[in-house]
């Protein structure tokens, strides 16, 4: 009687491991689904587009003719808007962050401005396009130039500056702020002095996070009335423009083989650009945590 | 303050440059704050900005179309002479796509988070987790190009009733750019688990699947569908795959090998066209993109509202 229980205990444990073994494996085969993705879209564009990287596709303009088309305006484009966007996002974020972490009371308007910027980091980037064209583009009359598109992308990336500023605001220990209060300090010198340096690190990452955002974002710029055909460089905020992503989304819509080649081959320089600002991102807040830890 | 004459009350001087210096130190402390406040405050102008633009001009929309044609009648068509308004064959393509995306992500983004959290070498989670979210930093026109250009082929040299435009592929694609977001975020629920409530099921002879499944899952459970209602809100907002990979013909039907139309493809293909602004035409893209917003607003504050409700709290 015992042997029998006990065989059927045995009999059991070894299914239950069985399954376990085979959940093992189906988890497994699921992250190698996922990092293998990223492997075959990598190495798929990579194939399709290094032909064409070289200083000529960066340096010519684009083309109807595939073979000749290149990125100079889309890149000039990209880096006047983006670095104004980031410069702004940069500026009104980390602004507001302070402002919600040293200032703030905690009441319901804190609350309201908290709740929201949440809200706003789930809208859909397209709505910030109809914003930027609605208020930007007519009401602002900036027309369709550089300014207008890096305003709307400032405001569609600023809740993750905002977000990551006020962790990083928030990390700092309150014992170094005591320390301004109590050699005299005002509340604004501490900060300045004091809390902001040592979030600056943070704030950074958070601040490439966003930017890296920026660059990859093509659906808000086309509704704001970003050109798709620009053989021209920016020159000045007021200048009409088109940006990397919309230039590969064109380049992707023609039907032409060629073309499908160029937009691989901006593709590379895009995630080049995109690979090492993450890269960095990351090394800062290695830095950053080995530095508080120490 | 000095020079008043030898009658000046020491006590008198000495509180009013106290007073001055005081007043000099702290009107700009004001300052810096009033300033700080309106930085914060540009985050609900924006709130504001979108919502009033969207109403004003939806409104503008819903004077010349019924509020209940626009909700109901099943063909899109503001484009063409004879002209419908209905948004119903949008919602279909959006639907279509973000649910097939959810096909995907959601199996896939929590097999990875339970290995990630239960099986994987601390090591490899250090890794892996930050690769698996390169996914979700890749721009999503690179997507549509991978969705067009090599997944596509792949579904059509498998079976000819697939179309070069077609809701199938760009749901695959979509469902691996997502799955990032599920997997990090049920895993972070996941690992806030306390370890002794799995020691507590250990002790009891539960094997690994066990103890992940019924103990770990259950536990975390508030965490991981606010993951997947915040990814299937960005799959509903995503356009650049679906506008470059599932074409622009709003048809109202749930088959995945035909060319259909999302709700952002469309506002993007009307943005690219040569409508007029002010005219019907174009103002169909305030309606399109307020149902936009007011969907996806709805799936984030759900979320929001599971995971302060049902979250469980472990001291």
């Amino acid at each position: 009687m015992a042997q029998t229980i006990r065989d059927q205990f045995d009999r059991r444990m070894d299914r239950r491991r069985l399954y376990g073994h085979i959940f093992h494996a189906l988890c497994l085969v699921s992250i190698f689904i996922g990092l293998g993705m990223l492997a075959v879209l990598l190495v798929d564009i990579f194939l399709d587009g290094w032909r064409r990287v070289n200083w000529e596709f960066l340096t010519s303009f684009p083309s109807r003719k595939p073979e000749q088309a290149g990125i100079q305006a889309a890149l000039f484009g990209s880096i006047y808007v983006i670095g104004l966007a980031g410069a702004l996002a940069f500026t009104l974020g980390v602004a507001a962050a302070i402002y919600l972490e040293e200032y703030a009371a905690r009441n319901w308007l804190a609350k309201v401005i908290q709740i929201n910027i949440a809200n706003l980091a789930g809208v859909p980037s397209i709505v910030y396009g109809i914003l930027g064209l609605e208020i930007f583009v007519r009401y602002m009359a900036l027309g369709k130039s550089v300014l207008a598109g890096s305003f709307t992308l400032a405001l569609l990336v600023l809740p993750i500056v905002i977000i990551a500023s006020e962790e990083a605001i928030r990390a700092v220990p309150s014992s170094i702020r005591e320390g301004g209060y109590a050699l005299g300090a005002t509340r604004w010198q501490t900060i300045w002095r004091l809390v902001l340096p040592q979030a600056f690190p943070g704030i950074l990452t958070g601040v490439i996070l966003a930017v890296s955002r920026a660059i990859g974002e093509t659906a808000p710029l086309i509704v704001m009335g970003a050109l798709t055909f620009v053989p021209f460089t920016p020159d000045g905020p007021m200048s009409r423009f088109t940006v990397l992503p919309i230039q590969i989304f064109n380049w992707v819509s023609r039907p032409q083989e060629g073309f499908h080649e160029a937009a691989a081959a901006g593709i590379i320089v895009l995630l080049v650009v995109l690979l090492s600002m993450n890269a960095l991102a990351v090394l800062l807040r290695n830095r950053f945590q080995r530095r508080l830890e120490g | 303050m000095a020079g008043q004459g030898s009658t000046t009350n020491f006590a008198d001087a000495f509180a009013s440059v106290n007073a001055s210096s005081r007043w000099k130190k702290y009107l700009p402390e004001r300052i810096i704050k009033a300033v700080l406040f309106i930085c914060a405050a540009a985050s609900i102008f924006t709130t504001v900005g979108i919502v009033s633009v969207l109403i004003f001009e939806a409104a503008l929309f819903f004077q010349e179309v019924t509020l209940w044609e626009f909700l109901t009648n099943t063909k899109w068509t503001p484009l063409f002479a004879s002209k419908n308004f209905g948004i119903l064959p949008l919602v279909t393509g959006t639907l279509l796509t973000s649910i097939g995306a959810m096909f995907v992500a959601l199996p896939l983004g929590l097999m990875s988070a339970i290995y990630l959290s239960e099986y994987s070498p601390e090591v490899v989670r250090q890794i892996v987790k930050p690769v698996l979210e390169i996914l979700a930093g890749i721009p999503t026109v690179v997507y549509g190009y991978f969705a067009l250009l090599f997944i596509t082929p792949i579904l059509r040299a498998i079976s000819d009733d697939i179309s070069v435009f077609n809701g199938l592929s760009a749901s695959l694609v979509m469902g691996i750019m997502i799955l990032p977001m599920v997997s990090s975020l049920s895993e972070d629920a996941m690992r806030s688990v306390p370890r002794s409530l799995r020691e507590g099921a250990y002790a009891l002879g539960a094997t690994k699947l066990e103890v992940s499944t019924r103990v770990v899952i259950p536990a975390a459970l508030s965490g991981i569908v606010a993951a997947f209602i915040l990814a299937t809100s960005r799959a509903i907002g995503e356009t650049m795959i679906v506008t470059i990979a599932a074409g622009q013909n709003p048809n109202f039907t749930f088959n995945p090998f035909v060319p259909i139309e999302t709700m952002t493809a469309y506002i993007v293909q009307v943005s690219l066209g040569d409508t007029p602004t002010g005219t019907l035409e174009f103002k169909t893209i305030f309606a399109v993109g307020l149902s936009l917003f007011v969907i996806t607003l709805a799936m984030n504050l759900l979320s929001q509202f599971i995971v302060r409700r049902f979250r469980e709290v472990y001291e």
